[in-house]
């Protein structure tokens, strides 16, 4: 499908909490400098699937990954691969804001203070500052970056999420329905927020708002029931779905 | 006429309140009226509680009159001036004069509580009649008054509900009073000691020796900081040094690294441990612990070292709270959302890690009220010391000399004879009310934190 080499590809995934499969032999890649929408109905397995690609699904009692899931061509669930350092190429963005209950200052400064990505004090408030800007937070937060970070409100919660994630420098961002306990404006700025980000990272977004997907990804893979239904370009899925089940999806027949 | 039997009585009345309301309520229904507003058993409840609450109200007030109205009548008696005019003994022979009027087959040892039996049996017969028949009398009128009350559209399923509300009320105030009445009761012995003692001799005196007491100057040794020092000591230092990294540490292991399986059964056999009477830690401390506190003393060249050390009575009361340090601490971090977790963990940190940086700190007001509770238990606590501590009052770092605290000495005080007037039996009152006011203290700042941090949260 692509000429260039993905950054992240699955093959043949499958998810199990306990003896339920939520996710079943999903397949595919992901590109860097592209946005990439997972889309489909709650509970079609499309947020388990995310978790799969910074082994998040290890933190979850009784949940096993089964397949081949790469980055740069690596098995991330290789026995020699480093969780942590996987987590540090990988990040992620969760569905409710969960800033640490400390200082804007240190929410963004945990990351490169326990990967050691600072020689001195003025380094790591170089790498707060530039995380903090490309997130779209530093004006609104330069005067107060000892304030506490639950102190913002949600939409402000979540950029600092973002920059949170982006401080460490990952190659790849997962976002877990990054917009969907936010304002209606909170989500513009989120979504314009993902567009300045694209050029430098490959993201995924799950999101059940189809026209978010639009909006925000070149790529889009609509699930259903645990199974990848449809891959493709995103404004080819919009008009012109190739399967029925997918057109009966976006065209509002169920979800 | 007994209370017991006056209350049978009541209650009997009460029955029939019942029946009749609810018989009557019934016949309402069939009489034309559409529906009857309340079921015909709630019109039954709302007259028996009005037949039965005042009177029993009554009985509870005038069961606490009658003693001292009787006393007053007998003493009315011309046998009475002969009573010694000594409180103690007037009241010595007045009690027995009481004892065998209730019990006919008893006798009197003494002619003048012997003269004394009639008139008491005669008062106490007199106002008992006069309670009994009060109380039926109330009975009777009050539930008359609600049974008239009751109509078709009478809205007696608010009134019992609104009953019942009182009832709870009231449940939940008698723990509450009691509270109060001890606090009130150690208040005024207090201010007895206080009397007798200058406060300021008693919260700032170094020297304790209550068994040698200066009848000119009470308060010389009478001074309670060694005391207040060994509790300090024992209970908030050494206990915690134990009490707080065990049962944080057990905390985090259950609730982050445990499996279910292990957790299952790991945490009832922590809390049982907080179920074991404290008097057991106490034989634990004094036959086990504290004979090897003092062998390693003795190793550590200290040769007259006390086996009643401050060591070994701490360490076996920090044993003691650790179930207690790791429920909370176990509670507070459970607490703590597990997005908080997540957001640490995909930022690629590890679990000591996330631990240490986000979940301690974001649990740690909850830990910390935890440690407050823990400590006003500590010093509250009294059969460890009492068997484990010495009576040496003294003020010392080392936890390998001896020290006393409060708890220990005012058993002391109070066991053995005692006169009740003297400032050394009085001290223990002082004592009482310092330590009460300390915990209630902590208990009330630990509370709020508790609350503050729950807010956070929700």
């Amino acid at each position: 499908m692509t000429e260039q080499t993905p950054k992240m590809s699955a093959r043949d995934v499958s998810v199990f909490y306990g003896d339920k499969q939520a996710v079943k032999n999903v397949s595919i890649d992901i590109d860097m400098d592209k946005v990439t929408a997972f889309i489909g109905p709650s509970g079609c397995g499309k947020s388990t699937f995310l978790r799969s690609f910074n082994r998040m699904n290890d933190t979850v009692a009784g949940a096993r990954v089964e397949g081949l899931v790469t980055l740069d061509g690596e098995d991330i669930y290789a026995p020699s691969m480093d969780v942590v350092q996987l987590r540090a190429r990988v990040g992620m963005v969760f569905q409710k804001p969960n800033p640490f209950p400390k200082s804007i200052f240190e929410n963004v400064a945990y990351g490169p203070r326990i990967h050691g990505l600072a020689a001195s004090r003025s380094e790591l408030e170089g790498i707060v500052e530039s995380a903090l800007r490309r997130a779209g937070l530093w004006d609104e937060v330069k005067d107060r970056l000892s304030d506490s970070g639950t102190a913002l409100s949600g939409g402000q919660q979540q950029r600092l999420c973002i920059a949170r994630a982006i401080a460490v420098d990952p190659e790849v961002i997962l976002m877990d329905e990054p917009a969907s306990a936010l304002d209606p404006i909170a989500t513009a700025k989120i979504e314009e927020l993902i567009g300045e980000l694209r050029g430098r990272y490959a993201i995924v977004i799950v999101t059940h708002n189809m026209q978010q997907a639009a909006r925000v990804s070149q790529r889009t893979a609509f699930f259903h029931l645990g199974t990848l239904v449809e891959y493709g370009e995103t404004d080819a899925m919009f008009t012109a779905p190739r399967m029925e089940r997918t057109k009966d999806y976006i065209t509002g027949r169920y979800g | 006429m007994s209370a017991l039997a006056l209350i049978f009585v009541v209650a009997g009345l009460g029955l029939i309140g019942w029946l009749t309301a609810r018989a009557r309520a019934a016949s309402f229904e069939l009489g034309g009226a559409k529906r009857l507003h309340s079921l015909p058993g709630q019109h039954g409840w709302y007259v028996a509680i009005w037949t039965v609450l005042p009177a029993l109200l009554f009985i509870a007030v005038w069961s606490g009159m009658t003693p001292r109205l009787v006393q007053d009548a007998v003493l009315q008696h011309p046998a009475a001036a002969q009573l010694p005019a000594f409180d103690f003994e007037r009241d010595a022979l007045l009690a027995e004069a009481k004892r065998v009027a209730r019990d006919r087959s008893a006798t009197a040892f003494d002619p003048v509580a012997e003269q004394l039996v009639a008139p008491t049996r005669a008062a106490i017969s007199y106002y008992g009649w006069i309670g009994a028949g009060v109380s039926v009398l109330l009975a009777f009128a009050c539930g008359a008054l609600a049974f008239t009350r009751i109509k078709a559209r009478f809205k007696a399923r608010t009134r019992v509900e609104r009953g019942v509300m009182s009832l709870l009320l009231l449940a939940s105030l008698i723990a509450i009073l009691t509270t109060l009445g001890i606090f009130l009761s150690l208040l005024w012995e207090s201010l007895r000691f206080f009397g007798q003692v200058p406060i300021t001799d008693f919260l700032l005196g170094t020297h304790w020796s209550p068994q040698v007491i200066d009848a000119n100057d009470p308060g010389k040794s009478l001074g309670a900081v060694p005391l207040f020092w060994g509790t300090f000591f024992i209970g908030a230092v050494i206990a915690m040094i134990v009490a707080i990294p065990f049962g944080l540490m057990s905390a985090i292991y259950l609730t982050q690294y445990a499996a279910p399986g292990v957790r299952r059964w790991m945490k009832p056999i922590l809390e049982i441990l907080a179920g074991v009477p404290t008097v057991v830690y106490g034989y634990f401390a004094a036959l086990t612990v504290a004979p090897a506190v003092r062998d390693l003393a003795v190793m550590l060249g200290m040769p007259f070292a006390s086996s009643e050390s401050a060591l070994a009575a701490g360490l076996v009361m920090g044993v003691m709270i650790i179930p207690f340090v790791s429920s909370i601490a176990d509670d507070s971090i459970a607490a703590v959302p597990t997005a908080m977790r997540d957001g640490s963990l995909a930022m690629g940190a590890t679990r000591s890690e996330t631990i240490r940086k986000v979940l301690i700190p974001a649990a740690l007001p909850g830990v910390v009220a935890g440690i407050l509770l823990a400590v006003s238990r500590a010093i509250g606590e009294t059969m460890i010391v009492v068997m484990a501590a010495s009576g040496a009052a003294n003020i010392t770092l080392n936890p390998l000399e001896s020290a006393t605290t409060v708890t220990k000495q005012i058993v002391d005080l109070l066991t053995g004879d005692a006169e009740f007037d003297s400032p050394k039996t009085l001290a223990a009152f002082a004592l009482g009310l310092t330590l009460f006011v300390i915990t209630l203290i902590l208990n009330i700042v630990a509370l709020r934190v508790v609350k503050k941090y729950r807010e956070a949260y929700e």
